[in-house]
């Protein structure tokens, strides 16, 4: 009896121990490649963050239904650990360590925007897993020579410059007089930089450089000085707070601007919420429904539009649709590597280039992707009220003419 | 630094109307405030919070079809029971005690309110259309938000009604004495405890109909409040307790104020420069406190 009791016991801790090892080891457990996210589920990013879940949760489930990941002649799919950030980068920094040490994810998605990207980042970097991000556009996640960090989207500065060629390419190659309203966060702060670029490229001038405070819901003197400097350009850009401040008060001061750029239009849900007051605004995006590009498993924009909405019931914003191409990126660099070893496929990563509906994808030396370039819409209204973001710059892909310059309040 | 404020005549004109039709919507919240203050002798952190809830109420409205401005009567009849509710729930616990504990609890009560708010209406930022137009003045030099006279006119309107209901009503005589000396108007017949429940209430509705205003002048957040409770809190201090003229006054001073630090310091340090009035104002008091104090010795 007492030789039995001894005999269990030693099993059973046996058991335990290999259970627990079995746990933290293998994060591509059986057929499955288990990846951990940190999102933001609850707090002030929530809805973006779950936009960039909902993009996760529809690749992974395209890629599993059709074929999973190929590695080593196996079949593999795909499976995501959540974790609810909490909008807060101390507690993401947490759970990535978690995710990386008490978990045992090898590999990661990153989280919901360039500040969460920014804590999470050190983390992944130290202990050398390779992380697919596609809400980090900070110009500044670039510059730190990380080597694990791969981002689908464009970075930050590369948001507005657009917009400044554009205009100056309406004025006949002559520079042109730019107000701009950045708020202080570090993604506005490089678009700034970028629009401050393209301002010395094209010999262009900058009359009004106003910094919006985060609490921003009245810009009404930076609108009162555009009224008195009467500039080419007017290019806000403070988050959905910012876009939806800027055309609220744009409209109720009747300032007239032969060209408004901003960004988050779609998160701000712009032609929703003002309707007609928002036309002719030109938005920057990371990706539009219109653009052709092409792959396999959600064929094209107008495809993974349709889709989307129809599983989650509303249109994909670009967050979803940049994060479903995370996926993308992932699953074709572990079929290259053809290994789960973390640093053949992060140099299957940064070998990467490839198309996915949501653009071309190639890294640079520092993790950004730079086959991508940005896109601009405009806001159209039609007669009824019904206003719609068509593409119009850059040209290959525009799917209507750029409305400019806006035509006067007065007119409207 | 910038003073093209003060090279164009119209900006500051712009800037004074802009200030002080902001100052009178400050004023409406901070004079809230400013009356259950005196009375229960609580300081109410979650006042930026029942201002933004009071906001959602209008921009639910707005949502079904209704007219926002309508949620200047909606939105503070819910706020009234929502004040009574929380009053019932938390603050008639902590009502006597040290004014630290009801700062802690009402702090605590604010990152409740925030979080809900998060939780229920989601953390998009939001606004509700009035559609009343602009007001062109000054060749239209000067642009004024319709909306922006309909708030201020609104809120007059209720601090009128307000100071006639506190003048005339047996309750507002309740609440008058009250805040004179809580145990004397006991000992004589009034039941404090319905008089700390319906002050709760009243400055709750008073936040419902400024959160109605601003749905319809700016923009409303989950996390927005604070700035709110900051403005009155300060605007109070200036003013001192019960004295609604004061209130007006400073509540438009610091409209003016806040105008003419985003003209010359910039947009960034709108917020800021109203913590540095404050702690400038602190300080002043207390300089002329302990002068007064050296007379007396």
């Amino acid at each position: 009896m007492k030789i039995n009791k001894i005999i269990i016991s030693f099993i059973s801790a046996a058991v335990i121990l290999l259970s627990t090892s079995v746990v933290s080891f293998a994060k591509v457990v059986g057929d499955k490649i288990v990846l951990g996210a940190a999102i933001s589920l609850t707090g002030k990013y929530s809805s973006n963050g779950v936009h960039t879940q909902n993009g996760y949760n529809m690749a992974v489930d395209r890629i599993n239904s059709m074929g999973g990941v190929k590695v080593g002649g196996k079949t593999y799919k795909f499976d995501i650990i959540y974790y609810d950030d909490e909008s807060n980068p101390k507690r993401a920094a947490q759970l990535a360590e978690r995710l990386i040490s008490q978990d045992g994810v090898e590999f990661m998605l990153g989280p919901y925007s360039s500040g969460l990207t920014k804590a999470i980042a050190p983390v992944t970097e130290k202990y050398g897993v390779p992380m697919v991000e596609a809400n980090g556009a900070s110009r500044s996640l670039f510059t730190k020579g990380y080597k694990y960090l791969f981002a689908v989207l464009a970075p930050a500065n590369l948001y507005l410059d657009v917009a400044i060629d554009l205009a100056v390419e309406k004025n006949n190659g002559k520079g042109v007089t730019v107000a701009m309203a950045f708020e202080q966060d570090a993604f506005s702060q490089d678009v700034r930089l970028g629009v401050l670029d393209a301002i010395k490229r094209t010999g262009s001038k900058k009359v009004i450089d106003d910094k919006l405070p985060k609490e921003l819901n009245d810009m009404a003197a930076t609108l009162v000085k555009v009224k008195q400097m009467k500039p080419d350009v007017l290019v806000v850009s403070g988050h959905t707070k910012g876009a939806l401040t800027a055309i609220r008060q744009i409209s109720e001061m009747k300032v007239d601007v032969p060209m408004l750029a901003m960004t988050h239009c779609d998160a701000a849900k712009l032609s929703k919420q003002h309707g007609k007051n928002s036309q002719y605004a030109l938005c920057a995006s990371q990706w539009h429904k219109t653009l052709t590009y092409k792959d396999d498993f959600f064929k094209d924009g107008m495809t993974y539009d349709a889709d989307f909405t129809k599983e989650f019931g509303y249109a994909p914003p670009y967050q979803a649709a940049e994060s479903s191409a995370a996926l993308l990126v992932f699953k074709d660099a572990f079929e290259r590597a053809n290994s789960f070893d973390q640093k053949k496929v992060r140099d299957a990563l940064a070998a990467t280039n490839m198309q996915t509906f949501y653009g071309n994808i190639k890294f640079a030396e520092g993790g950004q992707n730079v086959d991508k370039p940005m896109v601009l819409f405009q806001v159209m209204c039609d007669d009824g009220g019904k206003c719609e973001n068509k593409v119009v710059a850059p040209t290959k892909w525009a799917s209507a003419k750029l409305i400019h310059p806006i035509p006067s309040w007065s007119q409207r | 630094m910038d003073f093209m404020v003060f090279q164009y005549p119209m900006i500051s004109v712009q800037a004074c109307l802009d200030g002080i039709l902001l100052g009178i919507l400050f004023a409406l919240i901070a004079y809230g405030m400013a009356l259950q203050w005196g009375v229960m002798n609580i300081i109410n952190i979650a006042q930026g919070d029942l201002v933004i809830l009071g906001g959602y109420i209008a921009y639910f409205m707005y949502l079904y079809g209704i007219h926002p401005a309508w949620g200047v009567i909606v939105s503070p009849i819910i706020m009234f029971f929502v004040g009574i509710a929380i009053y019932k729930l938390v603050i008639n616990k902590v009502v006597d005690r040290d004014l630290f504990i009801s700062i802690l609890a009402t702090f605590g009560i604010s990152i409740l309110f925030m979080q809900l708010m998060n939780f229920a209406f989601g953390a998009d930022v939001v606004l509700a259309n009035s559609d009343y137009g602009t007001t062109m003045l000054f060749n239209s030099n000067v642009v004024l938000p319709n909306s922006k006279i309909f708030s201020a006119f609104i809120s007059i309107l209720f601090a009128i009604c307000l100071v006639i209901y506190m003048k005339k009503s047996k309750l507002g005589r309740a609440i008058r004495a009250t805040a004179q000396n809580a145990r004397a108007a006991k000992i004589l017949g009034v039941d404090t405890e319905k008089v700390y429940a319906a002050t709760f209430g009243i400055n709750a509705a008073l936040c419902g109909v400024a959160g109605a205003l601003i749905s319809i002048t700016f923009t409303i957040h989950p996390y927005m409040g604070l700035p709110y409770t900051i403005r009155s809190f300060m605007i109070v201090i200036v003013a001192g307790l019960g004295n609604l003229p004061g209130v007006a006054m400073s509540g438009m001073g610091l409209g003016v104020f806040e105008e003419f630090a985003d003209y010359i310091l910039g947009t960034e340090f709108r917020i800021g420069s109203v913590f540095l009035l404050l702690v400038l104002i602190l300080v002043y008091r207390r300089f002329k406190l302990s002068r007064k104090r050296e007379y007396l010795k």
